[in-house]
């Protein structure tokens, strides 16, 4: 028995509300995140990963305030990502309870910003989050996209994976989103994230596409994957982190239960 | 009402440390601190630690927290956590080489297996190779929440209280008279790490 691999729901938090449909049409509201997060706990998740989709600096105050409040009752790693530009961005969230920061888009715009967060915070606690897009098919390549998957970089995302992690001041972990199933429930890009998870020699957390709970062993068995991302399926009751780590172990996988 | 002393020298999470304490120990007094005066004066001490091995040697230096420290992992309860625990030792390959506290002998490792994953991140299981009261309530092979890409190779084995593996056995706990360190963090290991950190703030 070794490392078991994680399951970590995923919550869009907008001015401290979990809501559900990010991109910018239907927004649902799922509940208060501090209930929610108590309840992914209980459940058994392994971790719980915040995104955060406030667009004003009041919200982001909100959102600090929410992760202290669910720190102070949650004792399971804790993730924010969104909108995390410099060093303080990375600071406020820490002071509130977070343990890891996930960057995305600011480290496009600025790619020594990666190093000089793991300098100063320590690369366990930086998570470099990629949003990627399938660009060809056969043999396939995928592309860096930002602005919720409208605009293309022209980087290469294995290329950038490799990158961001590389060396003793990159990432300690990539978040690999595949911008094409994201939100499909078509289940992850397992090329993408095989690709990603032998590239790299850190952690891997399949993002994407999660309709069922076989697609979270496939992200794992067939994907690589280290730890598997999961939004809508546990909002709504629809299956519980439990069920779906019963159905992990059921296909061979090693999970804490 | 004890006070427990979080010794803040400004690296990492220490945050988390408290929250997780005062949960299990609302009656007593968790502080973080860098003054001397205040460890010195305290009932137990916890001493976490993150990011690279070098840096918090000069954080600890130019904190002027290295006596004090040495002294309170003699003299009272102490709990070291994570870099808490690496950094009690002798020396480090990190950082191209780092002297440690030398509390411990031993020395500080890169986990070389080029098929891991690194860091080691995740809930892996702690067996226990020794009884301990802080192991009290708590199942042997239960799993704690890890990260970490350097592992500690102990000189003296007798003070070995807690084994991971992950390509090979590597030292998760140790203890040695008033001592005790992990390697993962009971801050953010649930139930199972709450209890260990309810048993140190209880440990006579």
């Amino acid at each position: 028995m070794s490392l078991a691999k994680r399951i970590i729901p995923c919550l869009d938090v907008r001015d401290g509300r979990v809501v559900k449909g990010v991109q910018f049409v239907g927004i649902k509201d799922a509940g208060d995140p501090i209930e929610v997060a108590k309840r992914y706990d209980n459940e058994g998740a392994d971790e719980i990963t915040f995104l955060d989709i406030t667009a004003s600096h009041e919200g982001r105050d909100t959102t600090a305030h929410m992760v202290e409040k669910i720190a102070e009752q949650v004792f399971i790693p804790l993730t924010v990502g969104g909108g995390i530009r410099k060093a303080e961005d990375v600071r406020a969230m820490l002071n509130a309870g977070a343990d890891k920061i996930a960057v995305n888009s600011a480290a496009i715009f600025n790619p020594k910003l990666i190093n000089e967060l793991s300098k100063r915070f320590g690369s366990q606690c930086i998570v470099i989050a990629i949003d990627a897009k399938r660009v060809v098919d056969n043999p396939p390549k995928w592309e860096i996209y930002t602005h919720g998957g409208r605009k293309p970089t022209g980087i290469d995302a294995i290329e950038w994976a490799v990158k961001m992690t590389e060396g003793d001041c990159g990432a300690g972990e990539v978040l690999l989103t595949s911008m094409d199933r994201d939100g499909t429930k078509d289940g992850f890009d397992i090329a993408l994230t095989r690709a990603v998870s032998d590239a790299v020699d850190v952690p891997v957390i399949a993002s994407g596409g999660v309709g069922n709970l076989s697609h979270l062993s496939a992200g794992v068995l067939e994907g690589g994957a280290d730890a598997v991302l999961a939004a809508s399926i546990f909002h709504f009751g629809e299956y519980t982190v439990s069920e779906a780590k019963k159905s992990m172990q059921e296909n061979g996988i090693e999970v804490r239960l | 009402m004890q006070t427990i002393a979080i010794v803040d020298y400004g690296m990492g999470n220490v945050r988390s440390v408290q929250k997780a304490l005062e949960f299990v120990a609302p009656n007593d007094h968790c502080v973080l601190t860098n003054d001397s005066q205040i460890i010195n004066d305290s009932d137990r001490v916890v001493f976490p630690g993150q990011g690279a091995m070098g840096a918090c040697m000069e954080a600890l230096q130019e904190n002027n927290l290295i006596e004090v420290i040495k002294v309170a992992s003699k003299e009272k309860p102490f709990l070291g956590i994570c870099l808490g625990l690496q950094l009690l030792f002798d020396h480090s390959e990190e950082n191209n080489g780092t002297d440690g506290l030398s509390i411990i002998p031993g020395e500080v490792l890169k986990f070389k297996n080029n098929e891991l994953k690194i860091p080691h991140m995740g809930w892996n299981e702690v067996r226990q190779i020794r009884n301990h009261p802080l192991w009290n309530n708590i199942d042997d092979n239960s799993r704690f929440y890890s990260v970490h890409s350097y592992f500690v190779k102990e000189i003296d084995s007798s003070c070995v209280t807690g084994t991971t593996n992950y390509g090979e056995n590597f030292t998760s706990a140790i203890a040695k008279d008033k001592l005790f360190a992990v390697q993962f963090h009971p801050e953010k290991s649930q139930n199972d790490g709450l209890q260990l950190l309810k048993n140190f703030t209880n440990w006579a």
